[in-house]
């Protein structure tokens, strides 16, 4: 027992990476800040193309979707930040990280946009083009607000998975707060560091997972 | 008929979904200040015709001329054309999200590009003109069939079209509201306002239309004034269709 608080919850060693940790928090805050309106915004202008008359962009961005949606992003962003410099180019690890978060986020933000969209009904764009709005104003004012609406709790999981997901920036050495409470356990050879971690993950996700599922519950009746 | 009072004119108007050819040819004129009825059974083309008049459907051949303007003549600006042509549907399709008075005003500022104040004072008027004026700020959802259609006229005729369509306005609202949403078509006729109507209300066909046309199968059989068509129709098939909605 004592083996266990000595190696999981060790008070001291936890106190002496706090502050690493911390600023670790702050990166991950930063990264979050960054990947999440990336995505957002990625998403909706793919579920936009995705509606395209033009054939070919149709396809091709479709296909890209299933393609990114497939791709486990851990494979995506080591394949970025590893593999692209033997093709010459050399990405920041936060640079890297947004532009494989981008990819893979956008997809997933797309196909919720592209379920939300086809939630209203052929009615209200039909209305809104009688009035003389173009397609994009019609979009934007009468068909996205509603959309965004009826996926809100689709987009808000999303979002919660996105924050979970910045801890694979750990692996191009990106110090946010996985990385940050991993060094701390290779320096102070204690794991304490990443259950303090995994107790911050906790302490943020937790309200919104909470918040979330009376969110849905509330959409739901 | 002079030419220069036809404000909508459809010439070899033809319409096909695949195999299924919806309209089969249609020419037809509309003067300045008319009401015309477009009656006939489901399945017509009626409503297919009046969606071709301000392209939310795509004609497979023909024209559709409003003022003078061929809405098919490649680089028009079927936006500037559309917001001439006011459309009223049969399920109103209002904006859900948006207030009575937003509704309206949505268009007026971004198509129009009127000034906010502007565009609420034209909502004013316009919820004056169909009687809900104490309803600006209500949200569709909290308002009756009844209601949203008026809204949903006052919504069309904000934008100073140079025609209404109708497709079938009372046809979704429970029998004790159609009066009303009549009475607001009754008035813009008399503002003269040009209009085609596509509806089943043989009553008020009689009452309030200049002209009545009979379609079946995707052409027009058969036009005439109400007396003509309803009481002296010249072809079978008016006849059948005047004598089964009569009884």
């Amino acid at each position: 027992m004592d083996l266990i608080v000595e190696n999981f919850f060790n008070i001291e060693i936890m106190r002496q990476a706090f502050p690493l940790l911390l600023r670790g928090l702050g990166t991950s805050a930063l990264l979050c800040l960054a990947v999440i309106p990336l995505g957002l915004i990625g998403g909706l202008v793919v579920a936009l193309m995705a509606r395209t008359h033009i054939r070919v962009l149709r396809f091709t961005v479709i296909a890209l979707i299933d393609f990114f949606r497939a791709v486990p992003p851990l494979v995506l962003l080591i394949f970025i930040y590893s593999g692209l410099p033997f093709a010459g180019i050399q990405l920041s690890p936060f640079v890297a990280v947004c532009l494989g978060f981008l990819l893979n986020n956008s997809a997933y933000y797309a196909e919720i946009y592209r379920a939300g969209i086809e939630s209203i009904g052929a009615g209200q764009m039909e209305a809104a083009r009688s009035t003389g709005l173009n397609p994009l104003q019609s979009m934007i004012y009468v068909i996205l607000p509603q959309a965004t609406r009826n996926v809100l709790p689709d987009l808000l999981s999303n979002t919660v998975e996105v924050v979970k997901l910045t801890s694979i920036a750990s692996v191009v050495a990106l110090p946010e707060l996985l990385y940050s409470a991993d060094m701390a356990r290779s320096i102070s050879y204690n794991s304490s560091p990443i259950v303090l971690a995994a107790g911050i993950y906790l302490l943020i996700l937790w309200p919104s997972v909470r918040l979330l599922s009376r969110l849905e519950h509330r959409v739901g009746h | 008929m002079n030419q220069t009072t036809d404000i909508l004119v459809a010439r070899g108007l033809r319409k096909s979904f695949g195999e299924l050819e919806v309209l089969k040819g249609i020419d037809f004129s509309l003067r300045q200040g008319e009401l015309v009825f477009v009656i006939g059974p489901s399945g017509s083309g009626k409503s297919t015709m009046l969606r071709c008049f301000n392209r939310l459907e795509e004609p497979t051949e023909g024209s559709v001329t409003i003022d003078g303007v061929n809405l098919m003549a490649p680089g028009v600006d079927i936006n500037s054309m559309r917001r001439q042509i006011g459309m009223v549907f049969q399920q109103f399709n209002l904006y859900p999200h948006l207030s009575v008075s937003r509704n309206i005003t949505l268009a007026l500022r971004k198509v129009l590009k009127r000034s906010a104040s502007q565009a609420e004072e034209t909502a004013r008027e316009m919820l004056e003109m169909v009687g809900l004026e104490e309803k600006a700020d209500a949200y569709p959802g909290e308002l009756s069939g009844g209601q949203q259609q008026r809204v949903a006229i006052a919504r069309a005729v904000a934008l100073e079209p140079k025609v209404m369509l109708f497709d079938e306005p009372t046809s979704a609202l429970d029998p004790e509201l159609v009066g009303s949403v009549l009475q607001v078509m009754r008035k813009l006729r008399d503002s003269g306002m040009t209009m085609v109507v596509v509806s089943h209300e043989m009553r008020f066909a009689r009452e309030a239309a200049g002209r009545i046309v009979f379609m079946s199968d995707g052409e027009i059989i058969e036009e005439g004034t109400p007396d003509q068509i309803f009481e002296n129709p010249s072809h079978r098939r008016t006849r059948e269709f005047v004598a089964e909605i009569s009884r």
